[in-house]
């Protein structure tokens, strides 16, 4: 059994939700979880906010900090979850099921976790 | 992980909660700070919620986070701070501001908003969709399907009408004693239109017009609630709302047709609504106003029987003259007409319905139609094609194609 990160690329939902929409979002986020984990294949996952959030680059050998960009593109990564899955399929089913997909463009990435042993 | 289920419609009952007391705390000219401080609170139980479960107590936890934002938006930006915390209480040096989500506050408030955006200076189309918006706590995407529009012109609607209280520096207050009456007078338009926007929609989505009228019955209950605003029409509003939604079930076949007053089957309306209507038709009659809502609201009493009598038709009779002395429309001079029909028969009501010459107006032309129909059958069928030509949407065309197919 490996773990993967489950990666989910999304617009900022600030912009374009309304509070039902909200809710809604989040009780099948919540269903997608609930199902991996009745299989004991959750591990973990988190959120990740859009306000407060920072970009730091290097930008002629010097570390500029910047706003974003956030928001506007679909690419920015809303939150990820890690999942147990005997290969990357599995892995890659999993993802399929996430209500992220739902809206046009967005994109969820199936990572494998290093193990620390070496091989990977 | 803990599954609690949430409470529908949470997010949406919460969200005009938090920017009415936010809104009055800010004052209206900084509103959009108060609808966004709101979603950003959702947005961010989104991202906890979601992979924590939700709390014990889900609200007490959205007040707690956005009262919080609430103080670092005014911490954050020093002109507000300057223009609007200058006004607010401050104890001691550190900004310590009261955000009172108590529930008598946002009562109040929410009712305060009420009298705001039914402002005089706002069109009655932007108070319709800036209470969606703001009392309702609707998205953009929903208030357009709901009024059946789109985006762009909601956003633009909202945004001029905010401009507007902005400008007119319209006050979250209650209006004052003298002034309540007529203020009162706008708010309930507006609420007997929202209503009606949910009752007579074409709306696809029968769920959000179901909605829309529940949205206007609260807003309508909640100035009874109210001892200063709990007045003789404001009671007769609500109970010609409850009438008319006691049909809900019934005017709805299973393919969404509407079903016409007279195919309903009485077994579907709701016998609780009616009584509600009934106990608030007889609270209504304290004192001696007569609103327009007095009258349509015991049209509507009378419409919940459905046995076809004398009696009947004579009130509906009564009141519709009385109701066309108030104010008068071409529906209710039709509706007069057809109950004209059913106390004295359809030739005497021909003459007067011809005297109406509504000939823009396909309801007419129904009338026409019906009251032609079994006497001369040709001239009822060529009214409904008249009718059938001018009706605009989709569900009258129907109801009005199956009456021709009947010939």
């Amino acid at each position: 059994m490996e773990e993967y990160a489950l990666i989910m690329r999304h617009e900022d939902g600030m912009k374009v939700a309304s509070p039902e929409q909200i809710q809604a979002w989040m009780k099948q986020t919540m269903d997608w979880i609930s199902g991996i984990a009745a299989q004991n294949k959750f591990v973990s996952g988190t959120g990740l906010p859009f306000n407060d959030a920072r970009v730091v680059i290097n930008k002629n050998s010097k570390k500029i900090v910047t706003n974003g960009p956030f928001g506007e593109i679909k690419e920015t990564i809303g939150g990820f979850i890690i999942v147990r899955a005997t290969s990357v399929d599995e892995a890659v089913e999993f993802a399929k099921g996430c209500p992220v997909l739902q809206g046009e463009g967005n994109s969820m990435e199936v990572r494998k976790i290093a193990k620390g042993d070496g091989v990977h | 992980m803990e599954q609690q289920e949430l409470i529908p419609h949470l997010f949406r009952t919460e969200f005009r909660k938090i920017v009415a007391v936010l809104s009055k705390l800010f004052g209206i000219e900084h509103i959009e700070v108060a609808e966004d401080i709101a979603s950003e609170t959702f947005l961010s139980a989104l991202e906890t919620w979601t992979f924590n479960g939700i709390p014990k107590n889900p609200t007490a936890w959205l007040y707690a986070v956005a009262k919080n934002k609430a103080k670092n938006s005014i911490n954050r930006n020093t002109v507000f701070t300057e223009k609007v915390v200058g006004q607010l209480d401050r104890s001691s040096e550190s900004l310590e501001i009261e955000i009172d989500l108590s529930s008598q506050n946002i009562l109040d408030s929410q009712l305060q908003m009420l009298f705001a955006i039914c402002h005089p200076a706002i069109s009655t189309e932007a108070q319709i969709s800036l209470a969606l918006r703001i009392l309702c706590g609707f998205g953009i995407d929903e208030i357009a399907t709901a009024l059946l529009s789109n985006k762009e012109t909601i956003n633009k609607r909202l945004l001029r009408a905010k401009e507007k209280l902005r400008i007119e520096k319209v006050k979250i207050e209650f209006p004052g004693e003298s002034e309540i009456s007529q203020r009162l007078e706008i708010v309930l338009t507006t609420l007997y239109l929202l209503f009606n926007e949910g009752y007579y929609s074409e709306s696809q989505d029968l769920v959000l017009r179901d909605d829309l009228c529940a949205e206007a019955m609260r807003l309508t209950y909640s100035l009874i609630e109210n001892e200063q605003t709990d007045l003789p029409a404001v009671n007769a509003l609500f109970s010609l709302m409850c009438f008319h939604a006691s049909r809900f079930k019934a005017r709805q076949n299973v393919n969404g047709e509407i079903v016409l007053y007279q195919y309903q089957d009485e077994a579907l309306w709701n016998q609780e609504l009616i009584s509600k209507g009934g106990y608030y038709l007889h609270r209504a009659a304290r004192g001696n106003t007569l609103s327009k809502y007095h009258l349509e609201a015991s049209i509507a009493y009378w419409h919940t029987i459905k046995e076809d009598t004398k009696e009947k038709w004579r009130n509906i009779l009564m009141l519709f003259d009385q109701l066309l002395q108030i104010e008068y429309s071409p529906i209710a001079a039709l509706n007069r007409t057809y109950a004209l029909a059913k106390i004295n028969g359809k030739k005497e009501a021909i003459l007067e319905a011809e005297k109406l010459k509504l000939e823009s107006n396909h309801f007419y032309f129904t009338l026409l139609g019906e009251l032609y129909s079994n006497n001369d059958n040709q001239k009822a069928k060529m009214n409904f094609e008249k009718a059938f030509s001018l009706a605009k949407t989709q569900t009258d065309k129907q109801t009005i194609q199956k009456r021709i197919d009947q010939f």
